[in-house]
């Protein structure tokens, strides 16, 4: 490893290489509760060339390559966990192009979530993109490459690696593609009608290519966004009135919560819904009809809508949500790790119940929630563990917890998403043998010497 | 160590990398150097791994620890309210720590000893410090109603001589009655303190307090927002009364005394970290500004609570750590700058002032744009430049 | 046990049954009104206990001051017949409880009750409220709202606690000490619904504006007339308390302030609306929110003037959209003197 540095630094330049133990160390673990492992490098590109370039290098060294976006997947994906180098993608953080009319984004696979929101709101303030609850430093590119979803899956057509206009990658064995229209035309506007190659990007945790530059949906972005909070008195109910709220396709984002904190919530679980409109006539009227849609539900006094003062208000809306990063702190610990289960609605009911067991038998905090998926097509449904960082009881307890849910998850018909190395193996143990040899076939073809995220959808 | 019982509450989550409104980037280490180690929640996890014995002291780790510009961008941004104000304690905290063990980066270690030596940074003969006043009246302090505290690089710095030179001019024709310490001004320990040196920075500030008891100074008016925040927060917790203002808000007083003048020009105004988020204050200078007939206020994308340090603070002035190379915040500033299409870049610090020149030139764009401090453009437009 | 002094011998013989009469929500003749009323006096079940909006008006309109209303959230929450749907309730109750944290604390008088409002806090400033101490939290929360949700066991199993809270913890138990109700919720409480219940007030509430106009008339050297029209928002709470009506007209006139010729206004005031939501009464919110802004608008009056929290969140949004100028009273009265 000692010799490639020198060429590494040759590449990227020198300031953007590190083999210190101070990289090594920060490199080496994420914010959840996977253990750690020193990367032999951290590699910092700057353009897909120089991508490409260490790519090349990995490969006559052998020596695994770890892309890494904003670093906050949580599950430890970005774990080098056979060591070599990790390339942090951030310096790779241009916005190449928005186009207005047709409504896409074309970003650098370092670029963040924040960066291309406020680039949004200051140059195209009537377009947005669909943003996840992470922290504003979340990448586009990682985010996507993990099948996430964010405030627009609900009505925008559900993850956003399906708002995937185009790609380039950089594959295993350093050549770079252009995969979508920008392949063909000049322009990044559509996956189809070609074969859509893009999936060899999405979902593999890394172990296909790296993401160098990639297009995105955009979507209008009314002027008013208000927020209605339905308190139910039980879960059971929650997927008929996810079907029926989704079915006036007059709410643009749905999150479910389950939460044991604050005090007043145990017990009570709320739907969010976010509703955005142009004038307050269209505001009142998508109001009216999502009201209209439970009334037969809230006439019976068992749960209704609850009144938001406008000071509340301000908690829920807007994304993304600084108090989402906040729950880090429940324990005083500076620590959470969730389980993201994408399921159908129609198990929120089991899954809450099996979250409720699992949290008490590890003696852990467990809030739970789901975030809808297209019109309730499905869900990511969360199981969050906070943990306390500086408390190896709570977080080896928080550990068993995360991985009996990743179990649980498979029972119930869903399947744990951005799942840690030991959930994917759960995931590889339930999936039909096929399927499994053509991942295989595949990713012997593109990455033959194995080097890109060893450790990751290890199919054996 | 003092903090050490929230370092394993930051859960490295990088809401303290950008601003509020997420332009980009916005803490000058992580800026310059792109690793994690070097963003604020790296360092507070990089802290506590030294501290735990998962990682060893060593150059590296000074460089991440000295690096940190003190400029509160985390402070604002962190999403953590149980640790969020203390985010820069926690740096100073380690510098602490590392004076303590003996071994100093050279620059900090050169730095600190200079004005150990010497009582500024720039190891010069004390005397030095009146030569700013050459050419100028400016009396010696006795009775006046303000003591004017230069500060070190006001005193020794050309362009913060420059700067001294205006402040002085723009409160003399304001009609402020001042005088000033000459050659007993010794350094204010600001970023004495920033470094983590508070031994030295007690030394300094027991010496200034006796300096300004024995002359009957009641009121201060501070050239530089560094010697502000030390004056008005730091001397003031040791026991310390001291009435401080910066020059900024004498002239945002007195405007109205200085007659007449138009300035045709777009400016736009950097906000100090020390005047800004260390001591909430985004109005004065706005309000100087917005007094001078002419002037068209452009504001950079980052500004106020958001604006983006110059990467001078908290010691990096004197120990270079940012450098100043095409991703150091001074050069990321000035393009900012640049894109407001402004023809001068206002600034309320020396050490901003010295910084963003350098860095306008680093960039070529001395004939699209100029660094001025307000002084300097209150007498630019009241005609009375030099 | 806490116990209604209700007099069914005096709705019997009410040949007017104002209750049901005057309402503003509940169309009706005077023989039905008459059976219902009885129906309610008898303690059985009536259409009123679900047609209620929980707007207090009746407490008011009663000439004897029978508690019409008290009667009707007892009633409703004997039948279990909820005005507001159960997990609302229910939560509103665990989010209201009292902390058990209040602990003695040296304060200076005048005294001055923010109930669970501590984000009023800035509205206690200035030389109206030199030299007062404030006190605040669920530990002292006066827990009437829980009218709205029939939920009368709750304030009575809470209230006397906080009576008591009060006292021994600021009050050092003096009863001759004066507590100024910031809310008219908490001067409701305390002069209305506790001798009606016959809980023991160790202590003399003072009604915020009483303070207020005592404070004005001390400073009326200081006072620039405001010369505006000012639409007041009625709260459901004063109809606990009209005796302390006069206030509102004694601190406009002292202020130079003409309180507009509301149609709802005094006696015909409409809710606004905010109880009306949690009810999931949303078609009637809305329209009473409406006509109040139209009716505000109709008068003349460039400021909304509202005292309780609750209806100032709910309608200052929509004022503000017509060019209303939302504002507590405190804050008139600020305004009055430059502060």
């Amino acid at each position: 490893m000692e010799g490639i540095l020198k060429e590494l630094e040759d590449i990227v330049g020198r300031r953007y290489v590190s083999a210190s133990p101070e990289e090594k160390y920060i490199y080496s673990r994420d914010q959840g509760l996977q253990e750690p492992h020193d990367p032999d490098a951290v590699v910092l590109p700057g353009s897909t060339e120089e991508v490409q370039a260490v790519i090349r290098l990995a490969n006559r060294e052998r020596v695994p390559v770890v892309p890494m976006g904003g670093g906050l997947v949580l599950s430890g994906l970005t774990i080098p966990q056979k060591g070599g180098i990790v390339l942090d993608m951030k310096r790779m953080n241009r916005i190449i192009e928005v186009n207005e009319t047709s409504r896409y984004a074309v970003v650098e696979g370092g670029v963040s979530q924040g960066v291309l929101k406020a680039y949004l709101e200051r140059r195209h303030p009537g377009l947005k993109h669909s943003l996840p609850d992470a922290p504003p430093v979340a990448t586009i590119a990682g985010n996507v490459a993990i099948h996430g979803s964010g405030h627009l899956s609900q009505s925008e057509g559900g993850f956003h690696s399906e708002m995937v206009t185009g790609l380039e990658a950089v594959l295993p064995t350093g050549e770079a593609v252009r995969l979508g229209s920008c392949s063909t035309v000049p322009g990044w506007f559509s996956r189809a009608p070609l074969p859509d190659l893009a999936g060899l990007f999405l979902g593999w945790n890394g172990t296909t290519g790296i993401i160098t530059k990639i297009g995105i949906k955009l979507f209008p972005k009314p002027k008013m966004e208000d927020i209605l909070v339905y308190m139910t008195g039980s879960v059971d109910i929650l997927p008929d009135l996810i079907y029926r709220i989704t079915g006036t396709e007059m709410a643009e984002d749905m999150v479910a919560a389950i939460s044991p904190k604050p005090d007043w919530l145990r017990g009570f679980p709320i739907l969010l819904i976010t509703v955005t409109a142009n004038s307050e006539e269209e505001m009142a009227m998508k109001v009216g009809i999502i009201r209209e849609s439970v009334r037969h539900y809230y006439q019976t006094m068992e749960s209704g809508f609850m009144p938001v003062p406008p000071y509340m208000k301000s908690q829920f809306l807007g994304a993304p949500l600084k108090d989402l990063s906040k729950f880090a702190d429940v324990m005083k610990g500076g620590g959470f790790e969730y389980v993201g289960s994408i399921m159908p609605v129609e198990k929120l009911p089991g899954a809450c119940s099996a979250g409720l067991d699992i949290a008490e038998k590890h003696r852990v905090t467990c809030s739970m929630g789901a975030r809808v998926i297209g019109r309730g097509h499905c869900m990511m449904f969360f199981n969050a563990y906070a943990f306390n960082r500086a408390d190896e009881d709570n977080m080896a307890r928080s550990a068993l917890a995360l991985e009996e849910t990743n179990r649980a998850t498979l029972e119930l018909g869903g399947i744990p998403w951005k799942a840690e190395a030991p959930g994917q193996q759960d995931i590889l143990r339930k999936m039909e043998p096929g399927t499994i040899q053509l991942m295989n076939r595949i990713r012997s073809l593109l990455d033959p010497n194995g080097i890109m995220n060893p450790g990751n959808w290890e199919a054996r | 160590m003092e903090y050490q019982e929230l370092l394993h509450r930051c859960f490295r989550c990088g809401w303290c990398k950008l601003p509020l409104n997420f332009v980009d980037i916005n803490c000058p280490a992580y800026m310059t150097y792109r690793f994690e180690s070097f963003s604020p929640g790296g360092r507070l996890w990089l802290i506590r791994a030294w501290l735990q014995g998962d990682v060893e002291m060593s150059d590296r780790f000074r460089e991440i620890i000295f690096s940190c510009a003190t400029c509160k961008n985390c402070v604002e941004a962190c999403a953590l309210p149980k640790i969020k104000d203390n985010l820069v304690d926690i740096v100073i905290a380690a510098r602490n720590e590392i004076v303590q063990t003996g071994k100093l980066p050279g620059p900090v270690r050169d730095y600190l000893m200079r004005v150990y030596d010497t009582g500024n940074p720039y190891g010069k003969p004390q005397a030095d410090r009146l030569r700013w006043t050459d050419g100028l009246d400016v009396p010696l302090y006795r009775d006046q109603e303000f003591l004017l505290f230069i500060g070190d690089v006001g005193a020794f710095d050309e362009s913060g001589m420059e700067m001294a030179r205006n402040v002085a001019k723009a409160l003399q024709l304001a009609g402020v009655s001042f005088g000033i310490m000459g050659e007993e001004e010794i350094s204010d320990g600001n970023d004495v303190y920033a470094l983590g040196e508070k031994d030295l920075f007690k030394h300094l500030a027991e010496r200034l307090m006796k300096g300004f008891g024995d002359r009957g100074v009641k009121k201060i008016i501070a050239l530089s927002p560094h010697s502000y925040n030390a004056f008005k927060n730091y001397y003031a917790a040791a026991g310390g009364k001291i009435d401080v203002l910066h020059f900024s808000h004498l002239l945002a007083l007195k405007l109205s005394n200085i007659n007449g003048g138009t300035l045709q020009a777009r400016v736009t105004f950097h906000d100090p970290c020390y005047l800004g988020r260390w001591n909430n204050d985004y109005n004065a200078c706005r309000s100087v500004l917005g007094g001078i007939r002419g002037i068209e206020l452009a504001e950079m994308e980052r500004n106020r609570a958001n604006s983006l340090c110059c990467g001078g603070g908290g010691g990096n002035f004197f120990t270079a750590m940012l450098g100043s190379g095409p991703d150091s915040p001074s050069r990321h500033r000035v393009r900012e700058a640049l894109d407001t299409g402004a023809d001068i870049l206002a600034v309320a610090c020396p050490i901003c002032r010295k910084m963003l020149e350098d860095a306008v030139k680093d960039e070529s764009a001395e004939d699209s744009i100029r660094v001025r401090d307000i002084a300097g453009i209150v007498l630019e437009a009241a005609g009375a430049w030099h | 046990m806490e116990i209604l002094n209700f007099k069914p011998e005096l709705c019997a013989a009410c040949a007017t049954v104002d209750c049901l009469m005057k309402c503003q929500y509940i169309d009706i003749d005077l023989e039905h009104a008459r059976e219902e009323s009885l129906r309610i006096s008898r303690g059985e079940d009536s259409e009123v206990l679900r047609k209620c909006v929980t707007c207090y008006a009746c407490e008011e309109y009663c000439p004897f001051g029978n508690h019409p209303f008290y009667r009707i959230v007892d009633l409703q929450e004997q039948l279990d017949l909820l005005p507001a749907p159960r997990p609302l309730a229910e939560s509103q109750v665990r989010m209201m409880a009292p902390r058990g944290t209040i602990s003695k604390k040296p304060v200076s008088f005048p005294l001055v009750d923010l109930c669970a409002f501590p984000m009023l806090k800035g509205g206690i400033r200035g030389s109206l409220f030199s030299g007062v101490s404030v006190i605040d939290g669920m530990d002292i929360f006066c827990n009437l709202m829980f009218l709205h949700f029939a939920r009368s066991s709750v304030i009575r199993e809470r209230l006397p606690q906080i009576t008591k809270s009060i006292s021994s913890c600021y009050l050092e138990e003096d009863a001759t000490r004066e507590v100024i109700c910031y809310h008219d919720e908490c001067y409701g409480t305390y002069t209305s619904w506790a001798p009606a219940y016959g809980v023991d007030v160790p202590f003399r509430p003072v009604h915020l504006f009483q303070y207020l106009h005592e404070r004005l008339l001390h400073l009326k050297d200081k006072i620039k007339p405001l010369n505006l029209t000012v639409a007041y928002q009625r709260p459901c709470s004063a109809r606990l308390i009209p005796e302390m009506e006069h206030y509102v007209d004694d601190i406009f006139s002292l202020i130079g302030v003409k309180r507009a010729e509301r149609r709802y206004d005094r006696g015909s005031a409409l809710c606004c609306g905010g109880v009306m939501e949690a009810q999931q009464r949303f078609e009637l919110a809305a329209e009473n929110q409406e006509k109040n802004i139209a009716d505000m608008k109709q008068c003349g009056a460039t400021h909304a003037v509202f005292n309780c929290p609750f209806c100032f969140y709910t309608l200052m949004g929509k004022t503000m959209k017509e060019g209303i100028t939302p504002v507590l009273m405190v804050d008139l009265c600020h305004m009055a003197l430059g502060e």
